[in-house]
């Protein structure tokens, strides 16, 4: 049974998806969907215990013995992506009830669920497998179903939005299969494992680093790196809340790991190092984060504002990964999981907002903060958690990015990483003034606290926040081992 | 719609062949080319032609819209439930050889089966896709 657990992780939402799909209108689906998530999110804990006492896990789909079949592989780092996207999906449910139900129109819940479960599984499939074609297939499933949950959203623009995403996820995804493609031309194998024993014979080849070029630009589409985040704001800003608030914290997050995996697994260690990719992921990590966050400052529209956010923590985790040393790995890996958190918190909690009154331009929500204490209090303490206040996640974040550049003598990082701070504290705080110390509107004055319903999985993620700002073992501990599975210990 | 003697009196005619075309390159599809894919595609053709010569109505008459909901959804559980069966039998996911006496026997009939999911599915969101297309702008 231990070993099936890799597998049902991926199987169990699969199967739930179509089931879902025909279920009578009603809360039924949202209950199956949850229990699902639930389940999920019980199975990728037990499966990073087992990896972290037991070791690799490695099954075989379909009883084919890698590298012929395809193989599912499970060590310490898709184990903690494994586990980061399911549990994110186990919180993000109990909210979607209420926000999903004013959203969404109500013939097309069951629909909305199945895509959802959908999304979940290409999702977790991309993190369980050890094939990197069977990685594109599970990029493909996820991102179908995300091009058709964004389009879900209330708004004309999300059409817009969709499509836009639709076709930069396709460039992107087609980038990766051309790349996979001529990498199998010179290896002649798909399975993680068998490429990264081939490939160091094979890397003097045209044809492979041409490959390698590919998937990396594609990757770089799919993970919204500056100046390939175009798709990303209007994604976010129209998809339905529950969509932004799931994307947000779990879609990104799979492709960092993707790009992690293909950089440091299945190329060998100072491949990387030897080709311009590391400088290249510098300075656009570096112009990510400065740019995004002057753009965040200027948006009016609160879920773009926190969109052009992700775009700038993305540059910190690439950052970390352009440090291409065992620390800048933990940094990214430590900030993947604690971006997850906050924006997640973030997110959920504007959905609050957007649920009581249809809208977040910076102009309608003036003076909400008091009507909506605990909505606000959340906003507060994931925007300290966004900023890298001591006491949250993100100071742990920012402390093991800030360390890793200063091992480098990267002077330069250091600056980048502390000014985006900064940046950061403008762009929420402008967000917290609008909320609370502006004159209430006209309108504001009948608002109330969201839902009891919305506001205990918000604050789940925000407690989340400060937990994990506080105890930093699992988040550090299997960080740090995870970088040294893919740095192999040291640079 | 003017009814056109020739184009239904050929549309009937080609409707069964079409239909038993499909038929042929589900379940010969594990023997030469073809497969659930491909013979999804031709099967939802047929309805197609249909839709085409005889009107949208009739179509959706002969196959409601739910059903191929249904349709669409019960490929895909085939196909996974197939692979759950194979996991309760003691083997891996989708290890067809546990489904029958001999290795050949369950590889065969595990294939069979997934591949009738997958033409299942696909024939259903094929005509869902019709559907949706053909039927814009109407209520």
């Amino acid at each position: 049974m231990g070993n099936n657990i890799s597998l049902l992780l991926v199987v169990i939402p699969l199967i739930a998806a179509p089931i879902v799909a025909v279920l009578p209108r009603g809360r039924l689906p949202w209950a199956v969907a949850l229990l699902v998530t639930s389940l999920c999110a019980l199975l990728a804990g037990m499966q990073l215990w087992a990896v972290l006492h037991g070791g690799v896990i490695s099954y075989e789909l379909g009883g084919w013995a890698p590298p012929w079949g395809i193989e599912y592989r499970i060590d310490a780092v898709n184990a903690f992506v494994a586990l980061i996207v399911a549990a994110i999906a186990a919180i993000t449910l109990p909210y979607a009830l209420l926000s999903v139900e004013q959203e969404i129109p109500e013939e097309k819940i069951p629909l909305f669920y199945s895509a959802l479960l959908l999304c979940l599984t290409g999702l977790l499939g991309i993190t369980q497998t050890g094939d990197i074609f069977n990685v594109f297939v599970f990029l493909e499933i996820s991102s179908l179903s995300s091009y058709a949950l964004i389009s879900l959203g209330r708004k004309r623009q999300a059409l817009t939005a969709a499509y836009q995403y639709l076709i930069m996820g396709t460039i992107g995804a087609t980038f990766f299969l051309i790349g996979v493609g001529l990498i199998y031309s010179q290896t002649g194998t798909l399975n993680m494992q068998d490429l990264s024993t081939i490939l160091p014979e094979v890397l003097h080849l045209k044809t492979v680093n041409t490959g390698f070029a590919f998937i990396m630009i594609g990757i770089a589409l799919k993970l919204a790196l500056f100046p390939l985040h175009l798709w990303l704001p209007n994604a976010y800003t129209y998809a339905p809340s529950v969509v932004t608030v799931f994307l947000a914290a779990t879609a990104t997050k799979v492709a960092v790991y993707v790009m992690l995996r293909i950089l440091f697994t299945v190329f060998p260690y100072g491949f990387a190092l030897a080709t311009p990719v590391e400088e290249l992921f510098m300075v656009a990590g570096i112009a990510s984060i400065i740019i995004a966050s002057v753009y965040a400052i200027y948006q009016e529209d609160v879920k773009k504002l926190l969109a052009y956010s992700s775009v700038a923590q993305i540059g910190y985790m690439v950052l970390g990964i352009g440090l291409a040393s065992a620390t800048g790995i933990t940094a990214a890996l430590i900030h993947l999981f604690n971006h997850a958190l906050m924006k997640g918190a973030l997110f959920m909690a504007v959905g609050a907002i957007i649920y009581r009154i249809g809208a977040c331009r910076m102009d309608q929500i003036h003076g909400l903060g008091r009507a909506m204490p605990w909505t606000f209090a959340a906003i507060v303490i994931g925007g300290l958690s966004l900023i890298g206040v001591p006491g949250t996640a993100g100071f742990i974040s920012k402390w093991y990015l800030v360390t890793a550049a200063l091992e480098q003598g990267a002077w330069i990082s250091v600056v980048v990483i502390l000014f985006g701070s900064l940046l950061a504290v403008v762009y929420m705080g402008k967000l917290i003034e609008a909320l609370y110390f502006r004159p209430i509107t006209d309108s504001g004055k009948e608002v109330t606290e969201a839902p009891i319903l919305l506001l205990v999985p918000t604050w789940l993620l925000v407690f989340a926040n400060i937990y994990f700002g506080l105890d930093t073992e699992l988040t550090v501990g299997v960080a740090e081992k995870a970088a040294a599975i893919l740095g192999g210990g040291n640079p | 719609m003017k009814p056109n003697l020739i184009l239904h009196v050929v549309a009937k005619f080609l409707i069964p062949l079409i239909i038993v075309f499909s038929l042929y390159v589900q379940f010969h599809g594990d023997f030469g080319p073809g497969g659930g894919f491909q013979a999804g595609v031709i099967f939802s053709a047929a309805f197609i032609l249909y839709a085409l010569v005889f009107g949208l109505d009739a179509a959706e008459k002969i196959i409601p819209s739910q059903w191929l909901h249904m349709l669409a959804a019960l490929g895909l559980v085939l196909y996974a439930g197939v692979g759950v069966v194979t996991l309760l039998l003691g083997g891996n996911y989708l290890d067809y050889t546990v489904l029958g006496a001999t290795q050949i026997a369950g590889q065969h009939l595990g294939i069979l089966l997934v591949e009738l999911g997958v033409g299942i599915t696909v024939g259903a969101v094929m005509l869902i896709i019709f559907f949706a297309f053909a039927g814009r702008g109407r209520t």
